[in-house]
């Protein structure tokens, strides 16, 4: 085993920005926006490095697809602990149209070309909020999954991971090589502290190109319309069951 | 993409606010940090992109770390040791101290912009992290080799906290008239006298205190360093203040207080400058503190305005307080740009540090409490409730006008550079 872990890492839009979508509806507003790593995806590089502390892998791969920025991305995770980063190059309109199988094809590539024992990615993307790239992965590759990780241990070339599902926790035993995304609970990530910063600097992004890798972006969805949430109406109160049913007959919703 | 997005955010974003404040109970509104639209206040401008790493973790932790309790460690003086070790741990116990003890290395530019951003969080505590920093350089830069590794690794990672004793209830702008007396016997020196005023004094481990060893004026004056627990070493009580609440402030009493030789930093004499060096840093420290304070200020103003309304429409719909607005982010980022340059200068030990220093000190303290005053005013009533945040930066700021050099002796050096005959 390589011992080796590939953690994918996205930017997207910061969680404490108010969003706005653009007055022709055809996406959010980015330019100028302050942007960070994906909450899930920081989950994600913590569990990786906790892995590597812990002597049970010997190298942590971070990954990023997009533009020029998406090294800052990549920098945050080599400030967390990460060993070295890999910038996937994509912009422009290919950017715009990029997505989870997209990603999954190229992280599917790079695990292979790694020789990764383990890709653990978020468990989602709080921009689209796909839940799909983790899955996908794991299907190019032909390895199982662990999704909504909130607990990993390894055990020799075996890994236990305590899912969070909707009835519940349920725990699982998958063989490596394998995927894992990460949910909430399985860590709280760590700051980066100043002298890791300073060290990140020193540490080595290699720039690939998705060709090089034998993946074409061409997109087969397109965005139709983005618009904001319909504005909560307020409510109106009703003093019997009686009155609470043919109201709600009256408004068509039984 | 955004509509499913949108929903996903508040809902992360809520998360992350309970997860920071779950453990205590505050009636305190605590509106997540709005790190809205990039906009002309955003302090990452100009910034190299280390810089912004640096940055990045002081907002993290400002936000979640200190942010959620600033109200009570006001509310209670609380001195919040287990938050500012979590703070060294990051390495903001010795930001500018050198590496080779324990220090991060980072420059004052880089340090500027780390308190600007934790003081968005408390300004108090950020604060007494400023001035401990302040101390560890002093030890660090001026002290021999024995001395650097005796004191400096416990204070870079906050192991030991320490306290600049300069002030006395004698002399407070007329710093150089200090009465403290230490009379040299053998290899000791017995201290007698007090200070005043003292940041973190009876909760701190490590003096650097300011004492007469020589004749009247600055040229009598060294710097001894005196551990918590010396015989002779007691305090007075501690002050209620207005703010600063977070930080313990009290007299410092020394009664025939024996000090080993070996505790001396620099030579008899030296003891004056060596402070002064000290300040110059403080003083960028402070107006960074104040910045930051500025800083959150002129979000929470900006974000009332959005939702206030009165008169039929927000109070964002309304001249007088659109232009306020404009005119408190000007000076904020007036302010800002001076602290800056005042720091690549005396980084580079500029001819002209000493001045910028002063004059940055002097600036961005009194303009900044303006911001902060005028948002408070801007919160009609609610700016005077301590449910709103905004009266305890204005309360805590108001005190960096007057310490680390009052804003009056920050005139004088000035106009001391100016009306010299070169």
């Amino acid at each position: 085993m390589s011992g080796r872990v590939l953690v994918g890492v996205k930017r997207v839009i910061d969680y404490a920005v108010k969003i706005r979508v653009k007055p022709d509806n055809s996406g959010v507003v980015t330019d100028g926006v302050k942007h960070s790593m994906n909450p899930f995806c920081e989950i994600a590089v913590e569990e990786a490095v906790k892995l590597k502390e812990k002597k049970l892998i010997k190298e942590v791969v971070a990954v990023s697809c997009g533009p020029q920025q998406a090294q800052e991305t990549i920098r945050t995770a080599l400030a967390m602990g990460a060993d070295r980063g890999i910038h996937v190059e994509v912009s422009g309109k290919d950017y715009e149209t990029l997505g989870p199988l997209h990603v999954s094809k190229i992280l599917a590539a790079l695990a292979k070309k790694e020789e990764a024992q383990l890709v653990i990615l978020g468990k989602q993307a709080i921009d689209d909020d796909c839940n799909q790239t983790g899955q996908m992965t794991a299907a190019l590759l032909d390895w199982p999954q662990g999704t909504f990780a909130s607990e990993v241990s390894l055990e020799g070339d075996k890994i236990k991971v305590v899912r969070e599902i909707d009835g519940g926790l349920e725990t699982i035993k998958i063989n490596t090589p394998a995927v894992l995304t990460a949910d909430l609970r399985l860590n709280t990530p760590r700051y980066a502290t100043l002298p890791n910063i300073m060290k990140a600097k020193k540490k080595k992004i290699a720039n690939v190109k998705p060709a090089d890798l034998g993946v074409e972006l061409t997109s087969r969805l397109e965005v139709l319309r983005v618009d904001e949430p319909p504005q909560r109406l307020a409510g109106i109160k009703v003093e019997t069951v009686g009155d609470l049913v043919s109201k709600l007959k009256e408004t068509g919703k039984i | 993409m955004a509509a499913a997005g949108a929903a996903s955010l508040s809902r992360i974003s809520r998360l992350f606010s309970s997860f920071s404040c779950r453990k205590q109970r505050i009636n305190v509104k605590i509106i997540p940090q709005r790190r809205g639209i990039s906009s002309c206040i955003d302090p990452a401008h100009g910034l190299t992109d280390e810089q912004k790493e640096f940055q990045k973790v002081a907002f993290d932790f400002a936000a979640k770390e200190m942010a959620p309790h600033m109200a009570e460690w006001d509310h209670k003086e609380i001195f919040p040791v287990e938050t500012m070790r979590r703070a060294a741990q990051l390495g903001f116990g010795g930001i500018y101290v050198q590496p080779d003890v324990g220090g991060s290395g980072l420059s004052r530019l880089d340090t500027s912009v780390i308190f600007e951003a934790l003081s968005t969080g408390c300004v108090s505590t950020t604060a007494y992290i400023s001035i401990h920093n302040m101390c560890a350089w002093v030890i660090d830069t001026f002290g021999n080799a024995e001395q650097r590794e005796r004191f400096c690794p416990d204070l870079c990672s906050m192991e030991k906290f320490a306290s600049y004793c300069l002030t006395e209830p004698g002399s407070g702008s007329d710093a150089a008239s200090l009465l403290t007396s230490a009379h040299r016997s053998g290899d000791h020196y017995v201290l007698n006298g007090s200070k005043a005023f003292i940041s973190g004094g009876g909760d701190t481990d490590v003096y650097v205190v300011m004492c007469r060893t020589g004749g009247k004026g600055a040229k009598g004056i060294s710097c001894v360093v005196v551990e918590r627990g010396t015989a002779g070493l007691s305090f007075g009580k501690k002050e209620r203040k207005v703010g600063w609440n977070s930080q313990p402030t009290r007299a410092v009493i020394f009664e025939d207080c024996v000090v080993p030789v070996n505790n001396r930093l620099g030579e008899e004499g030296q003891g004056f400058s060596i402070a002064m060096k000290g300040l110059n840093g403080g003083r960028i420290n402070i107006a960074s503190c104040s910045l930051g304070a500025a800083h959150a200020c002129v979000q929470l103003a900006r974000d009332h305005m959005m939702v206030r309304k009165q008169f039929g429409e927000t109070l964002s719909k309304n001249q007088f307080l659109q232009f306020k607005l404009a005119e408190m982010a000007s000076q904020l980022v007036a302010s800002r740009l001076m602290v800056r340059e005042a720091a690549r200068a005396l980084q580079e030990n500029r001819s002209d540090a000493v001045s910028l220093c002063s004059m940055a000190k002097l600036f961005a303290t009194d303009q900044c409490f303006n911001v902060c005053n005028e948002a408070l005013q801007m919160h009609g009533g609610y700016g005077y409730l301590k449910d709103y945040a905004v009266q305890q930066f204005v309360r805590d700021i108001r005190v960096h006008q007057i310490l680390e050099g009052t804003n009056e002796v920050m005139r004088m050096i000035i106009s001391r550079d100016l009306l010299t005959d070169l």
